[in-house]
């Protein structure tokens, strides 16, 4: 297994997602590690892109810790957030920014 | 560097700071507390209170610890006269610990101005006696620092949380006592944090004291999760949870506390801050300085405050650290930010650097050191309505 994008980070080895170091825009190539992907949409600092593909039902793993379920098939080096998961606890609540274009600014 | 100076109290407990508290009893009275207070807003004079007109025993434990704080040289209690705050025993308190302490009741006095100036004349007394007061010596060992996180984003659980734990398991090994809290923010996280605890019984009443947060946000249906955590790149409560809990550092869990409960020793502590028994009064914690509110009525000389998106609150009665997680957020807002941590992300430092400067830091607020909250004058507080059983055997260490 070859290493990961040097501008993401892997907080555990039992992660199916990485945590963004940097901005990164939509259509941008990167390495996983098992494999090159592209990066679906503008990520912003610190948010989530899947490692793998993951299946819906399947729990994303941050920290080595489930941190929620996916809600659809999640593509490697697409945005994982609330559009494709979701808590096994409470329901997370959000605001989409009307005076942007995407949801990731 | 000149070792810590601390203000004497008569429970032997020691204050970096020698404030004046003026508190008012009611929303009722909440203008002329500000009012008595505002000449002074540079200088240690900090306006505090209760907004509800209806007796509560939260409210008036929590009220009774701020005003005994080791931070807290004298006291001014503000009633508007009707309400049902129990202002005689609150004196009385406050009278037993040695402090200055007079009581103005504004119906009594003769309304808004006559309050005002009477208040005023009486902290200028305090001030001129406090300003002169001679400070002893100190040990880090004597200190008691609190934690929350407010405004996380994705940031927060990989730079500010874990920085800020590594200062408490240094602290910790001074024989400091350091407490985390917001169990709404460790659901998830119940198991892996009762394995720290040093008894199983104790370890009990950690998972249990999760399993109640869940429950009481559930009947709520909302996490202790806001919209902006969401854009900061937080999913779900478990994510911020697992961020929120590396504030706690890798030391063993020694009690659990509810708001008020002041540490009997060193080591790491939980703050229990969820109500018990069924809902009632609403969210846990309605903002951020609620919970900050209860670390320092639990005795904390200084909050350490983890921000993502970027928070510029500090507090009545004791410093707050500001702790910013994001670089990008530290570069547009480093005038609110003692800490950037965001260095971290960027590779420009690691976690144990930053973990022992805000260490440093936090001794330093016993050396005469100021932080930016307070720089800026904020003097944020807010106590609303809760419900507490006292603590159970197991949550406290054996003497």
């Amino acid at each position: 297994m070859s290493q990961h994008d040097p501008r993401l980070i892997l907080l555990d080895p039992r992660d199916n997602v990485f945590v963004a170091r940097t901005r990164l825009p939509a259509g941008e190539p990167i390495e996983t590690g098992m494999g090159p992907a592209v990066i679906d949409r503008d990520i912003a600092l610190a948010h989530k892109i899947a490692r793998r593909a993951i299946a819906p039902g399947e729990k994303i793993l941050k920290y080595g810790a489930p941190i929620g379920v996916a809600t659809k098939a999640i593509a490697a080096g697409h945005h994982v957030h609330v559009q494709n998961m979701k808590s096994d606890y409470t329901p997370t609540y959000h605001l989409e920014d009307e005076r942007k274009a995407g949801a990731a600014e | 560097m000149s070792g810590l100076q601390g203000y004497l109290r008569s429970d032997g407990r020691k204050g970096i700071r020698n404030v004046v508290a003026v508190a008012y009893l009611v929303e009722c009275a909440h203008h002329v507390a500000r009012e008595i207070a505002l000449p002074w807003r540079e200088h240690e004079v900090h306006a505090i209170g209760f907004p509800g007109c209806y007796p509560n025993p939260y409210a008036e434990k929590m009220m009774e610890q701020l005003c005994t704080h080791p931070n807290v040289g004298a006291v001014l209690l503000v009633s508007l006269g009707c309400e049902s705050f129990n202002k005689y025993a609150l004196e009385r308190a406050v009278r037993a610990t040695g402090r200055p302490v007079k009581t103005i009741v504004i119906q009594g006095t003769g309304g808004t101005r006559a309050s005002i100036k009477e208040g005023r004349g009486w902290v200028e007394e305090q001030r001129i006696a406090l300003d002169a007061a001679e400070t002893v010596p100190m040990q880090v060992s004597e200190l008691v620092i609190g934690t929350v996180c407010g405004g996380s984003d994705g940031t927060s659980g990989i730079t500010g949380n874990p920085a800020a734990g590594r200062a408490f398991d240094q602290l910790i090994a001074e024989g400091a006592a350091c407490i985390f809290e917001e169990t709404g923010e460790l659901i998830g996280c119940e198991h892996i944090m009762a394995e720290r605890a040093i008894t199983p019984e104790l370890g009990v009443e950690l998972e249990k004291s999760v399993a109640k947060a869940a429950r009481y946000y559930a009947t709520l249906g909302y996490g202790s999760f806001a919209a902006g955590n969401a854009e900061g790149g937080l999913s779900t409560i478990e994510e911020k949870s697992m961020g929120a809990y590396a504030k706690s550092g890798a030391s063993p869990i020694s009690g659990l506390l509810k708001p008020g409960d002041v540490p009997p020793r060193g080591g790491l502590y939980l703050l229990d801050v969820v109500p018990d028994g069924e809902v009632r009064f609403g969210f846990p914690n309605i903002n951020d300085n609620a919970e900050i509110a209860e670390l320092i009525a639990c005795g904390a000389h200084c909050v350490l405050f983890v921000t993502g998106r970027g928070s510029v609150v500090g507090s009545a009665i004791s410093p707050v650290v500001k702790i910013c997680a994001n670089p990008e957020t530290y570069r547009r807002m480093s005038d609110d930010m003692d800490v950037d941590a965001g260095r971290i992300l960027e590779g420009r430092a690691s976690l144990d650097e930053v973990g022992t400067e805000i260490r440093d830091l936090v001794v330093s607020l016993a050396q005469g050191g100021r932080t930016k909250s307070e720089e800026l004058g904020h003097q944020e507080f807010i106590l609303t309505y809760k419900s507490f059983e006292p603590l159970g055997p197991a949550c406290l260490p054996a003497a």
